[in-house]
């Protein structure tokens, strides 16, 4: 991702798009969307990695995080029409960059939190994909997903401490 | 100060799983912009998300390879470089996914009065549940409602008290059909919330109400 922020690095670009664009496909399928819209809509998604490719926090999210939000938004653009109220962006600014341990961290993190989910019994896995798949109303989420999400939130709590700490506020 | 009363954890799921009605996601992303706490939730779920994601990889090679010649397609449509990081918007009373929704600050909502002193503006929103910015006069009350839906209130400036508790700047009241309250906004200061709802639009018969004697401190 560095690669392409900071040198436009097409090469870099490419490798990305061949692991991320079909899965940004198969998910979009999943979610209940036509191939040949999907198709189309995981191209939209990986032209968007590439112009907002300088928002990507690599502290607080994964590529395949960052890859996802990105991709929930273009399905709630595409199939409810409807606006997507973000919160405010904290983005690290020009004048600074995240610690690189803090960056290592994250991304164990993420690793963990990907072999956690495998391991889960096949039904509450289901649940969970079903609900990101956008199959669940927000009356149907459990509230437990049965997965330790408190190390991660741990660490982007640390990450957001230093992005206000950098911001001066 | 800080925020005593946070989002629920479905309500965060629900955001970042992307199936919050519109006027519901307004209020998780304001809250979001408000509280770190609940923006690290936030992202920790979204982490989940992203797990979903890359295990697409596993299973799915069969139906989601993309078509030949989508690598060249994509290419083409890149501008020559990312974008550069856009300055931060300046901050002001309300954060900056409500600013969009109003249209600019505070003194740009377009109020209208609904009796006592009290003042509404209706955002446009999908039609799947309604966000409105409530202005409520110090030391003034509203009128005692139940909810036939669920019904979120995110204070933006002032406070309010109701029979469960006190809800000063940054806090969410998250109440369901069970909850009957009487919200009675702080002596210091004049109160403005933002509230959201997926019970059927009932203004019709929530406005005469409004007319009805509803001080009962």
């Amino acid at each position: 991702m560095r690669a392409i922020r900071d040198d436009g690095d097409r090469a870099a670009f490419a490798a990305l798009f061949a692991h991320f664009a079909p899965r940004v496909k198969a998910f979009l399928i999943k979610g209940g969307a036509e191939p040949a819209v999907a198709e189309d809509c995981a191209q939209d998604v990986l032209v968007t990695v590439w112009r907002k490719a300088a928002m990507y926090d690599p502290s607080r999210a994964s590529v395949a995080t960052w890859i996802f939000t990105i991709a929930r938004n273009r399905r709630i653009d595409i199939a409810r029409k409807e606006r997507r109220p973000e919160p405010e962006d904290l983005g690290w600014g020009p004048e600074a960059e995240p610690e690189a341990d803090d960056v290592l961290e994250l991304q164990q993190e993420s690793e963990k939190l990907g072999r956690a989910m495998a391991a889960l019994p096949e039904k509450q896995r289901r649940l969970i994909e079903q609900a990101y798949f956008g199959d669940l109303s927000h009356r149907e989420i459990a509230d437990a997903t049965g997965l330790p999400l408190g190390t991660i939130k741990s660490r982007i709590r640390l990450a957001l401490d230093r992005l206000r700490h950098a911001m001066g506020s | 100060m800080g925020i005593k009363h946070h989002l629920t954890e479905s309500l965060l799921m629900g955001y970042a799983a992307g199936t919050l009605p519109e006027a519901f996601s307004l209020v998780v992303a304001t809250h979001v912009s408000m509280c770190d706490d609940c923006r690290a939730r936030l992202e920790a779920l979204e982490s989940l998300g992203g797990a979903v994601l890359e295990a697409q990889g596993m299973e799915a090679a069969g139906i989601s390879a993309m078509e030949a010649g989508a690598l060249d397609a994509v290419l083409a449509r890149l501008d020559a470089t990312p974008e550069p990081r856009l300055a931060r918007a300046a901050s002001g009373t309300l954060p900056g996914p409500l600013r969009d929704y109003v249209g600019g600050d505070v003194e740009a909502v377009r109020w209208r009065p609904v009796g006592m002193g009290v003042k509404q503006a209706i955002l446009p929103t999908s039609k799947s549940a309604s966000a409105r910015l409530l202005y409520i006069p110090a030391g003034a009350a509203m009128p005692d409602h139940g909810h036939r839906g669920m019904e979120l209130t995110l204070v933006l400036q002032g406070a309010f008290t109701d029979e469960d508790d006190r809800f000063g700047p940054g806090d969410v009241e998250v109440a369901d059909e069970e909850l009957n309250h009487t919200p009675v906004a702080d002596i210091g200061e004049d109160c403005i919330c933002l509230a959201a709802t997926d019970a059927p639009l009932r203004f019709n018969a929530w406005l005469p109400r409004l007319a009805q004697p509803f001080f009962k401190i």
